[in-house]
């Protein structure tokens, strides 16, 4: 069980969070004005990497605020949090 | 003296007590202190299993958690624990057990028939039978196959004991409460720093307590229990830590009632699991040593060669009294040593290796010989070996084996440590770290005594150090002394078999089969021959196996690699995992005001969400269909009361609330009246129907959404995100208010006659509260709120009160002749005005055209949800739609479920329209009636399709699914 | 190949077992091929053998970046079932129960296929409609299913509690006799040997890096062993697939995340058919050694970790406790993840995709493993004809771009 480090509480057990999926996909300021497949882009295609992930969680037993995390998707370490709408951090070298 | 084999003095056993106890029906005794594998030993016992493919006699081997053999069922009945290592159960008055998988018993077993025909089950040879006759494979061979596997009998009845769990922080959690492991503990705790130190066995000491090992001139027990008084380390005997898992969360099984009979376990939890989230982490887990292959290896009276000493030092017991050891390793020299010193008798000293130098004493050292085979039946008598070209016998009734040492790497490899092949020692050390931990001593692999306490305390103090505390710095650990290499495992000579893996009957042929077939790679080898699947988890088999496969490729062991170390390094009970979260815990159910009321009134209950709602209330002998019958007639002819306190409530308040709404519901908000009501639609961003509920507006700035029941948790977090995550700049804020308000709804055409001498302050009267608006009353005396909102179709206030206020209202209404009614016949007076259920009539896969509610969908405005309606596939016109069902016998009530087809009795694949979403019988209709989606179904209504059920096929006529009071004439009474 | 049989067994134990052969050959890649199949698992080795045996494509390369069938075939809980809600799942899932009927003596390598039943149970009255419904549309579509009450279910499943004071009472259960379990490895062998047998050659530690394509269309994958040319590739790599597509220059709607599962110590027979309940979240059965078989939902998270976090077995116990109090005090052995990649539709994809000459199929989710027939036919069919057979045509990618989704996450559990 992870270890997350909520940006107001403080370091929790991950079943406290509720897990959001990949972070930045804002929704499109006109859906109407996209294709059928921009829409589908924006609505299913995910990036998946293996790797740092730039994902949404929500503290949901604690404070209920959602806030970002870079996490690798196979070590699990947590490389960021920060908070959401801020844009997604440069990482040194050594964390990628 | 409790057995032939019991040593007149020495072991940490109570000899002023001793208990009795059976196994397989005879009488024994023993002292507390015992296991029942040292109380058998002791009592000359020598048969205690048979194994799991040829069911070989087998005797114990080990005198910990690494024994492959000495399975038990220990106790009959509820306590019953099946497949426990006897070498792990303390001994307690009146324990009974008895061996597995054998029959009819275990000195005389017909499964060992099955050793007759060996030649034919080698490795994977039922991948190549059992095919034909093809119809026998399901009656005939897999049934037998079924019945010769399986070790012990399944536990058949209800758990009697308890189990629990806790959470622990800690700076520095130790594994292992051996030397490296205490020195580790105490070094850490020295500073202040909070330690955990967790060790498997009833009593800090680890191998210091097997052996006559002393430091600081004390015995080891001594040594440990100065080490630790007085620290503030939080000792944990008997617990097991069994999984490392990411961010250093390591949990541990406690076992409290270890040693106890189950008379004595009443009132305690048999296990605890602790989960511990440590800063660091000291793996001081020790070592397993490593059985050497040759042919009879596994005949009762093998045992490894330090175990036989953990049972003279432990338990005072002498496993044998003339020994034959088989060295690969020098720690061999000293276990023969401690063998004779207790009065056992050496018959011989073979070292594999020819070029050892190691020397026993006064003993010859047959140095290069090699075992051939071992001799006796169900317990050895003698080894014959080949020394200096001439094959010769030695009896004897104890071989005591040494092939080496295995660190017990488990906890580190499940950490995602690397591996590291160390061609010495012959077997894989802890190489690069993945967490923050360390690996110190034997499991390091570090065998010199007063190295493996340096170094656990040098790991003690660095870790303290790291985190802040003050520790000062012990002196460095000293060189590694360099162990003289072992030799290499090579295949067995000799004809009989050589096993590797002893529970699963593994032999030294099985993986050279495997090699042959292709099965080169360990994880092959493992799947092809079950080498390291069986209950000890290959602890004295996976490297043994791995280095001979690694030895026919004629590769390095380290390019054969190992299989992954998976949790738990030992079994836990299933029960102890589940914890306190069973029966009423397993998700407590949460409870409206009225819910004693209606237990003490005979309700029949339905789960629904959290919730366990009212269904039904039944009179005297009423069936289902009456009581809500007569539930129905009371709502549509006079009055009745519904407890809709499970409904999600969201208080939504801020300037932009009414923006949010527009932007999840599909219909617009920004034109509701304050105290007034609109139902809504929301979708997911997939444009499918969500979840649905009235909302009104209670002030300015502030709204009351209702949501379903088991939707309102998710609904509140729907709002929540899209304000977070998307909306920042909306001001508005979301609040649950479920268990704030109860919720008494009351219907039917008396409904205002029946509420009014309840309600303060307001006119009930529908021309001064007209449909779909709210009002603030005092009823019963509680300040609450009025709701005109209608799910039956007729006359009906929704009143809102303090929870803790409902239930007098309720009672005072039962008082005054409404007729409580439940969740079924909630859903027919719904269904007769054609009012959806979301998870009735929506599956995910409903759109709000699908539904017929075009008219909830704004034009005007984006929602979410809004562009997936336009995609190709949301158009189709043959989309299923709601539609009403009239089944063409009256009497009949159609199966929810059933599909609609166009014509019966086709043969499949049958073309499907679609589905009965909700059927019932109509008390006003005097008929069955139904709500289904079907293809196209708008422009069907009079059509005539079948209904197709699992209680048959049915002719059903498609119609306008508003069935009752089409025009809203009753909604005002 | 050899052929096995008893009569071959008994014939080699009197040699020893000496001389057995290789169940496939380990051959160095050539430089081209008219088919690479990227992923040496169940889904893969079973698209290379209908690729040899149904279409004659036997100029085939099968690469596994690490051992063979190591991925999600080797981990998974082996339920065989086909009783889906929609027609199309039912039709491509009922093909392979058909073709796991016959697998044994197809591929003359015991799958040890055991149809002893699967119950799905249902806990709440949503259930037991959702239940009913798709038994009904079962029946409709040829598949087999069957409706039992809570007593039924009982005297189907002994040992089951059907004790109407838990927190979620059994109601009853959906039952398709022919479901049941198989031996997973011996699929993937099973499927290996026969493509081998064909002239399939299968590279095992070869790890694709790259896919090379020109002016729109795949011309051969880069490797940890090098340049392998291939007129067509087809990506079947379970768990990794959005890795290997976007190497591809493609988004794929789907996320991978830990599905972890357990067994117990093994016990003598108690437990003879598969029991799943979506509602307290837990499925079991007992395997041919004795060891109950356990799993349930997957990790909330992305991760191609192979693991999971010990909450989530410690919630399928709390709930295998209410269905079989008496499993209590056995013993869990043995813990592991795989990794699944999960589509938003709780469907898959096995599909043309917009490079031409790549082919994907992945997205099974939980529930790949008794796909792994049916999977490969419809996919080699695929490749080799250059469009989808009726199987699989619903399963396109282009699904998610036109809405027609094919939800099978069972109906949407809330109530009013």
């Amino acid at each position: 069980m992870m270890r997350i480090e909520c940006p107001w509480c403080g370091g929790r057990d991950e079943t406290e969070f509720h897990y959001g999926g990949e972070a930045h996909i804002a929704r499109p300021e006109d859906p109407d004005a996209l294709s059928d497949e921009a829409w589908a882009d924006y609505l299913f295609m995910r990036a998946n990497p293996r790797g740092v992930h730039a994902e949404r969680w929500m503290h949901a037993q604690g404070c209920r605020r959602w806030f970002n995390v870079l996490r690798h998707t196979a070590s699990h370490e947590v490389v960021a949090v920060y908070p959401m709408g801020a844009p997604r951090p440069d990482l040194p070298e050594t964390a990628a | 003296m409790t057995g032939p084999r019991r040593l007149p003095a020495g072991g940490r056993i109570d000899r002023s007590r001793t208990v009795a106890f059976r196994f397989d029906g005879r009488r024994y005794t023993g002292h507390p202190g015992d296991t029942l594998a040292s109380a058998l030993l002791a009592n000359g016992v020598r048969l205690f299993g048979r194994s799991f493919k040829y069911h070989r006699p087998r005797g114990v081997m080990a005198a910990g958690a690494e024994e492959p053999n000495a399975l038990v069922l220990l106790e009959p009945g509820p306590f019953a624990e099946p497949n426990l290592r006897a070498t792990e159960i303390g001994l307690y008055d009146g324990l009974a057990a008895e061996s597995v998988n054998r029959w009819p018993s275990l000195r005389f077993d017909l499964g060992a028939l099955t050793g007759l025909a060996s030649g034919l089950f080698v490795a994977g040879f039922y991948y190549k039978t059992f095919m034909w006759p093809p119809s026998w494979w399901n009656r005939i061979y897999a049934p037998a196959i079924r019945r010769m596997a399986g070790l012990a009998r399944a536990p058949r009845e209800p758990d009697p004991e308890s189990y629990e769990h806790r959470h622990a922080h800690c700076d520095v959690l130790v594994v292992g409460g051996g030397p490296a492991g205490i020195a580790a503990a105490h070094a850490a705790a020295a500073s202040g720093a909070r330690v955990v130190l967790a060790d498997e066995r009833p009593h800090p000491g680890g191998s210091l307590l097997d052996g006559p090992e002393r430091v600081e001139d004390k015995d080891g027990a001594a040594w440990a229990e100065r080490m630790l008084a007085g620290t503030s380390a939080l000792l944990l005997p008997h617990t097991t830590a069994f999984g490392y898992y990411d961010h250093n969360f390591v949990a541990l099984a406690e076992r409290l009632t270890e040693g106890l009979s189950p008379s004595e376990r009443a009132g305690r939890p048999r296990q605890r699991i602790w989960h511990v989230r440590a800063r660091r982490v000291v793996l001081a887990t020790g070592a397993h040593e490593r059985p050497l292959v040759f042919p009879g290896n596994d005949r009762p009276g093998v045992m490894l060669a330090r175990s036989v000493t953990a049972y003279i030092h432990r338990y005072g017991v002498l496993p044998g009294s003339r020994a034959v050891f088989l060295a690969n390793d020098d720690s061999v020299y000293a276990a023969s040593r401690e063998f004779a010193r207790h009065g056992g008798e050496v018959a011989a000293f073979v070292d594999l290796r020819a070029d050892s130098t190691a020397d026993a004493d006064d003993l010859p050292v047959l140095r290069g010989a090699v075992p051939l085979r071992t001799l006796g039946r169900r317990a050895v008598t003698g080894i014959e070996i080949e020394s200096e070209g001439a094959a010769r016998r030695i009896a004897c009734d104890l071989i005591a084996m040494g092939g080496g040492w295995n660190p017990a790497v488990h906890l580190f490899s499940q950490s995602r440590g690397t591996l590291r092949w160390d061609d010495r020692l012959q077997t894989f050390v802890p190489g690069r770290s993945a967490q923050a931990e360390r690996s110190v001593g034997a499991a390091a692999g570090r065998f010199d005594l007063e190295g493996c306490i340096a170094e656990g305390a040098e790991a003690g103090a660095a870790f303290a150090r790291e985190l802040g505390f003050d520790a000062p710095a012990p002196p460095a650990p000293p060189e590694r002394p360099q162990r003289p290499a072992l030799a290499q495992t090579a295949p067995p000579a000799g004809r009989s078999k050589a096993f590797v893996d002893f529970q699963n009957d593994v032999t030294a042929a099985d993986v050279a089969l495997a090699r042959r077939e292709g099965m080169h790679s360990v994880e092959h080898l493992k799947r092809w021959t079950t080498l390291g699947m069986a209950t000890d988890q290959g602890k004295t088999s996976n490297v043994n196996g791995l280095t001979l496969m690694a030895a026919g490729l004629g590769r390095p062991p380290a390019e054969v690699g190992h299989t992954t170390f998976r949790p738990p390094y030992t079994p836990v009970p299933f029960g102890a995992l589940a914890g306190r979260n069973i029966a009423a815990l397993a998700d407590p159910v949460r409870r409206t005001p009225m819910q004693d009321w209606q237990e003490a009134n005979g309700a029949v209950f339905e789960p629904v969400g959290q919730w366990r709602r009212a269904r039904y209330y039944p009179r005297g002998g009423e069936t289902m269909r009456e009581a809500v019958t007569r539930e129905c007639r009371a709502v549509r002819e006079a009055a009745g009361i519904l407890d809709a306190s499970t409904l999600g409530k969201i208080d939504i308040r801020g300037p932009d609330a009414a923006e949010l709404l527009n932007r999840i519901y599909t219909n617009g908000w920004k034109t509701l009246a304050v105290g007034r009501c609109r139902y809504g639609l929301m979708l997911g961003e997939d444009g499918m129907v969500f979840d649905d509920g009235v909302t009104t507006r209670t002030g300015e700035h502030r709204y009351l959404m209702t949501t379903t029941s088991g939707n309102a948790a998710a609904v509140l977090e729907w709002l929540e995100e899209w304000l977070q995550t998307e909306w920042p700049g909306l001001q508005v804020y979301c609040t649950s208010v479920t268990e704030q308000w109860g919720t008494i709804t009351v219907s039917g055409p008396q409904a205002r006659a029946l509420l009014e001498p309840l309600v303060e302050d307001i006119d009930l009267d529908p021309a001064a509260f007209p449909f779909l608006s709210m009002r603030e009353a005092r009823i019963g005396g509680a300040p609450g709120r009025i709701f005109r909102i209608a799910f039956t179709g007729e006359l009906s206030y929704e009143v809102n009160l303090p929870w803790r206020r409902c239930l007098p209202v309720w009672e005072r209404l039962v008082e005054a002749g409404a007729v409580p009614y439940g969740t079924e016949a909630m859903h027919v007076l719904r269904a007769e005005k054609g009012f959806i259920v979301v998870g009735h009539e929506t599956d995910g896969t409903v759109t709000p055209v699908d539904l017929g509610m075009e008219r909830m969908v704004s034009s005007r405005k984006d929602f979410i949800g809004r562009r997936s309606l336009a995609r190709p596939d949301s158009r189709r016109p043959d989309r299923k739609q709601l539609v009403g069902l009239l089944p063409e016998d009256p009497a009949e009530v159609l199966q929810e479920g059933a599909q609609i087809i166009e014509t019966p009795r086709g043969s499949p694949p049958v073309p499907m329209l679609g589905h009965v979403t909700s059927s019932y019988w109509s008390a006003a209709m005097g008929r069955g009636f139904a709500l289904a989606l079907v293809k196209g179904g708008r422009a069907r209504h009079g059509d005539r399709v079948w209904a197709s059920a699992t209680t048959g096929e049915s002719r059903v006529q498609i119609v306008d699914p508003v069935f009752y009071d089409r025009e809203g004439a009753r909604l005002d009474g | 190949m050899a052929r096995y049989s008893i009569f071959s067994l008994a014939r080699n134990a009197l040699t020893g077992h000496r001389d057995w052969p290789e169940l496939w050959r380990s051959p160095e890649p050539r430089p081209a091929y008219e088919v690479v199949i990227v992923g040496g698992g169940g889904h893969g080795l079973a698209t290379a053998y209908y690729l040899a045996k149904e279409h004659g494509v036997t100029d085939v390369a099968v690469v596994e970046k690490g051992w063979l069938a190591g991925g999600n075939i080797a981990r998974n809980t082996t339920i065989i079932r086909s009783n889906y809600l929609w027609d199309e799942s039912a039709a491509i899932y009922e093909h392979g129960l058909k073709l796991w009927e016959g697998l044994s003596r197809e591929l003359n390598f015991n799958v040890m296929l055991r149809q002893r039943g699967v119950m799905n149970l249902a806990h709440t009255e949503h259930d037991v409609r959702e239940s009913i419904r798709r038994v009904n549309a079962n029946r409709l579509n040829g598949v087999d299913a069957e409706w039992l009450d809570a007593e039924g279910v009982k005297a189907f499943c002994p040992p089951i509690s059907i004790s109407p004071d838990v927190r979620y009472p059994v109601l009853g259960a959906t039952l398709q006799r022919r479901g049941g379990v198989a031996r997973h490895d011996a699929v993937a062998w099973g499927y290996a040997r026969g493509a081998d047998a064909r002239g399939v050659d299968i590279v095992q530690h070869c790890e694709v890096t790259g896919i090379r394509r020109v002016r729109g269309r795949v011309t051969g994958v880069e490797t940890s062993r090098g340049f392998i040319g291939a007129r067509k590739v087809a990506l079947v790599a379970a768990g990794h697939s959005s890795v290997l597509a976007q190497m591809a220059g493609l988004r794929l709607p789907v996320e991978s995340h830990p599905l972890q599962a357990m067994v117990s110590e093994p016990l003598k027979p108690v437990l003879d058919c598969v029991v799943m309940s979506n509602a307290v979240h837990v499925y079991i059965s007992q395997s041919d050694k004795g060891e109950l078989v356990l799993g349930a939902g997957i990790d909330a998270f992305n991760s191609y970790g192979q693991r999971g976090g010990l909450h989530v077995l410690e919630d399928q116990l709390a709930a295998l406790m209410q269905l079989f109090p008496a499993f209590s005090r056995a013993r869990l052995l043995r813990s592991w993840g795989g990794i699944v990649d999960v589509c938003p539709d709780a469907s898959p994809i096995v599909s043309k995709t917009p490079v031409e000459g790549l082919y994907i199929n992945c997205g099974w989710g939980t529930g790949g493993f008794k796909a792994t027939p049916s999977s490969g036919w419809a996919f080699a069919h695929t490749i080799a004809r250059d469009e989808p057979h009726k199987l699989n045509a619903p399963f396109a990618l282009d699904r998610f771009t036109s809405g027609a989704l094919i939800d099978e996450h069972g109906a949407a559990a809330v109530a009013h």
